[in-house]
């Protein structure tokens, strides 16, 4: 899995923060504009590009968009 | 299609109550969420909600009414009343019977209510098409109605907006017409229960007086006393479940995926089924959303997007549709109708 398209494609599944804002060390559940909504087109990203599933346990557990990364990169 | 038909289903009608949450009025309630974004991620602009005084009963009978009259059919000859709901009038005796009255059913017709939710149309088919094959009886009359707006919390933005009240009346009969019902699959996974759950009052928990809304470890809103849903956890096993689930379908009635004129799935919310029809590579001229002006009302979505393709020209005799639901339990089943 490549760090940077992981980091692009995530904040892809945002509409109103700015980019600049989402790097790999951003606390992803408070950004403002996180929701339920937003957890499952990450799922789906996921799903779609990796091939991989997230569970309620990882976004549970991971803090930062690197956390969350390291997760499912070990799959 | 493999094998003899012998349960049609020959008549489609449907309720929805009068009152209405549009997004304007979400979207006022929740500043952050605008109108644009919930039709466009749950494509949704409208759902119905019942009012203070109007309960599943109220819906059922209106639903049915509806079907007697648009289809010319007669309540003495209904011999059997499946009534499916989560949110019955009372824990007893059955909405069932409270709607065979209503409707002045004959007394010799049998009535009872199944408890299923998003997969309830299905398994209300499934056990219309079981009876009529035992030769007992001719005709079911099968409801699917939910008042899930009173299991949602005033402050939970995510399920207010996917959420509406609603029923379905659907005649199936052992006499040919309308779509003859094909192999049904099914499928039940209970360790998803506590995924999607209502906890309190029935009999294990009692309601409490507590109205205040926490998140859970996973962001997920919650309070006891309503309807809580790990919106993750659902999407994930919807992932899992619901290609087999089509994979299955299409085995068990000797079809491939291209024979399939229309695909319904249960109205969850448009972002899931987009996202299902993709994974599944389902051409979309092929997939059938219809919730904008309803949302989802849980065991009635797929009778009314149906009716609607109905109406649309989509299904047209000859038509082979496949429908498929799935969600709380969790539960799932799908079949094949072929008009």
């Amino acid at each position: 899995m490549d760090k940077n398209q992981f980091l692009q494609s995530f904040a892809e599944q945002f509409d109103e923060t700015d980019p600049s804002a989402i790097t790999m060390d951003a606390r992803f559940k408070e950004i403002d504009e996180w929701s339920s909504m937003v957890a499952l087109m990450i799922i789906a990203m996921v799903d779609e590009n990796y091939n991989k599933k997230i569970t309620g346990a990882d976004l549970r557990e991971a803090n930062t968009i690197e956390q969350l990364f390291e997760r499912i990169n070990a799959k | 299609m493999s094998g003899h038909s012998f349960a049609y289903i020959s008549g489609i009608s449907y309720y929805l109550p009068a009152a209405s949450l549009t997004n304007e009025q979400l979207s006022k309630a929740f500043p952050e969420w605008s109108v644009d974004k919930i039709m466009q991620k749950v494509g949704i602009s409208t759902r119905r909600i019942v009012a203070e005084d109007e309960f599943t009963s109220d819906l059922a009978v209106s639903a049915s009414q509806n079907l007697f009259k648009e289809h010319n059919l007669q309540t003495s000859e209904v011999d059997y009343l499946i009534l499916c709901t989560q949110s019955p009038d009372y824990f007893l005796p059955t909405t069932a019977c409270l709607v065979h009255e209503r409707l002045q059913l004959p007394s010799t017709a049998g009535a009872i209510d199944i408890n299923q939710g998003c997969s309830g149309f299905v398994y209300g088919l499934s056990l219309a098409k079981g009876l009529i094959g035992s030769g007992d009886i001719s005709n079911v009359l099968l409801v699917t109605a939910e008042t899930y707006s009173r299991f949602l919390h005033p402050d939970d933005k995510g399920n207010r907006s996917i959420f509406g009240d609603a029923a379905a009346a659907i005649w199936v009969s052992a006499s040919p017409g309308g779509a003859a019902i094909g192999k049904i699959a099914l499928g039940t996974d209970g360790k998803g229960a506590k995924n999607l759950i209502v906890k309190n009052g029935a009999i294990r928990y009692a309601k409490t007086a507590d109205q205040s809304l926490q998140s859970d470890k996973d962001g997920n809103l919650f309070n006891d006393n309503y309807l809580y849903m790990n919106g993750s956890e659902i999407f994930n096993f919807t992932l899992e479940s619901v290609p087999a689930l089509v994979r299955q379908i299409l085995q068990k009635n000797q079809l491939q995926q291209e024979d399939i004129d229309l695909f319904i799935f249960h109205q969850a919310n448009r972002f899931m089924l987009e996202y299902l029809r993709k994974k599944i590579k389902i051409p979309q001229e092929n997939f059938f959303i219809a919730m904008e002006h309803c949302g989802n009302t849980v065991s009635s979505t797929i009778p009314i997007a149906m009716k609607q393709a109905l109406l649309e020209g989509k299904i047209k005799i000859g038509s082979k549709v496949l429908v498929a639901g799935f969600g709380v339990g969790y539960s799932w089943g799908g079949a094949v109708l072929r008009f």
